[in-house]
């Protein structure tokens, strides 16, 4: 790194400084802030450098978290071209219907929920996102017959280090769920990070969101609801604050602030 | 000279190994030993670390003053870390992934920090070098061994190579789950640490004390 102390000139005022005993205080601070420079020049050309790359594969991995979610992933099938099976498109939250004013292929979700022209400062904000977008992108999944078949809906919200991402897929009746997964998360490895786990992750397959009276149900909590087993998630062991996130998430997104406008319109075929 | 460096070099792999002799290192070697492929990234990520760190100490070891040493040791060990992370996540981003945050801990791996303070300090940056690779190799041998018994046990398979089908895939071998989980590691490096020691007895550490034998009344 700071080869250049290594190679001492022995005259010149560089080379007296440098034979200067490495203890004494105007040599100790001139290592400590040429180290500090070097070791963050070095730092911060390497993040700038292979930014590119590690977009391209940040990218690629939230389409095999969108393929996976769907049940549609394929290790041996190239991403880019399995991920076209899906129709992005950009849906306005409050109206539940899907808008023509930005591009579906370049809209940055995470970008438009920190802008406050295309988003909201939240009051009621149990999923702890602080501001929520208008718009997010959501994408559908069409059978052979172009009927609906599933929708994939973004989520996040906090667990007890981190927001974690990740996306919903439901089945064409807006109700019925059919995979959940989380593409990033900084929580804790064993415990919380077991939201990763594929037997904890096939728990949501079969499960429902809203009752007959259309009211929520769906909970993550260690002992099923009132309302019945097919609501129910059991939580993960050892993660408590993480499980009440997911849950607050669900509560949240699956709510009139989140997807609730959609999934109506959804439910009377209006999509 | 050369067989001084040689030495160095072997001498980390079983004779001076850093997790079976110095017991260093541990909590990585729990973390990342489930399967074969995760063990040898991490092997060459702190053999590089472990390695380039003590060079770059090294020929700076005149110039560190001793009052902050310790902190000039951290940046630099930080700032290489801080690029195998980057380097990971631009191309190997599945495997960077499973790492998680056990990259990051590379900085506080004890293996990293002792040889910088034990040898970097002390030595040439090319013994330094050498010394430095040594003992990450040595902590990767221990990985991979560790690796091996668990992948090949535990999922039936060696970097994620078949090699004894699993019922669940409609093979016959009924795979050890608990192989899967950390602890498990725990269990095999204390086996090794005992066959290492049965094999070389120098290596048992004498006995701090002795219990007393007490007459009965």
């Amino acid at each position: 790194m700071s080869d250049e102390t290594q190679t001492p000139e022995p005259k010149g005022p560089i080379g007296r400084f440098l034979a200067l005993p490495a203890d004494s205080v105007p040599k100790t601070i001139f290592v400590a802030v040429a180290v500090c420079l070097v070791a963050s020049m070095v730092v911060s050309a390497a993040a700038v450098a292979l930014r590119p790359a590690q977009a391209i594969n940040a990218q690629k991995d939230k389409q095999i978290n969108i393929l996976q979610v769907a049940g549609i992933y394929d290790p041996s099938v190239d991403v880019i071209e399995a991920f076209g099976a899906f129709e992005p498109h950009v849906l306005e939250l409050d109206t539940g219907e899907f808008t023509d004013a930005f591009d579906a292929i370049t809209f940055d979700d995470r970008a438009a929920a920190d802008d406050p022209a295309t988003s909201q400062a939240l009051q009621d904000d149990p999923a702890g996102i602080g501001r929520r977008s208008d718009f997010v992108t959501v994408y559908l999944l069409r059978d052979e017959t172009g009927e609906i078949d599933k929708v994939v809906l973004p989520i996040h919200g906090y667990g007890l280090w981190s927001t974690l991402y990740g996306f919903i897929a439901l089945e064409a009746n807006g109700n019925d769920v059919f995979g959940l997964q989380f593409y990033d998360h900084g929580e804790t490895p064993g415990l919380g990070a077991e939201v990763d786990n594929p037997r904890w992750r096939a728990l949501w397959n079969g499960a429902q969101l809203f009752d007959d009276a259309g009211t929520l149900q769906l909970t993550v909590a260690k002992t099923a609801p009132a309302a019945g087993e097919k609501y129910h998630i059991d939580a993960l062991a050892g993660a408590t604050l993480t499980s009440v996130g997911v849950d607050n998430m669900i509560k949240f997104w699956m709510g009139e602030a989140g997807y609730a406008p959609f999934l109506e319109n959804l439910k009377e075929g209006g999509v | 000279m050369a067989h001084k460096r040689r030495a160095m070099l072997v001498d980390p792999l079983v004779d001076n190994n850093p997790i079976t002799l110095q017991v260093l290192g541990i909590c990585s070697a729990l973390a990342v030993t489930s399967s074969m492929q995760v063990a040898l990234v991490m092997t060459i990520a702190v053999t590089l670390v472990t390695g380039f760190a003590s060079m770059f100490i090294s020929m700076l070891r005149n110039h560190i003053p001793s009052s902050i040493r310790i902190i000039v040791q951290m940046v630099i060990i930080a700032s290489l870390v801080i690029l195998v992370d980057q380097v990971l996540k631009a191309y190997a981003y599945e495997i960077s992934k499973t790492l998680s945050v056990f990259v990051g801990l590379i900085i506080t791996n004890c293996i990293v920090m002792g040889r910088a303070e034990a040898f970097a300090m002390k030595n040439p940056p090319l013994d330094s070098f050498i010394d430095g690779v040594g003992n990450g190799l040595g902590y990767g041998l221990i990985l991979m061994l560790v690796g091996f018994i668990r992948e090949l046990f535990g999922s039936g398979s060696l970097f994620g190579i078949t090699i004894l089908p699993t019922v669940n895939n409609g093979g016959w071998y009924v795979p050890n789950g608990m192989l899967l989980l950390p602890p498990s590691a725990f269990f095999i490096i204390g086996l090794i640490i005992w066959a290492f020691r049965a094999w070389k007895p120098s290596q048992v550490e004498e006995r701090e004390y002795e219990i007393q034998k007490v007459e009965a009344h």
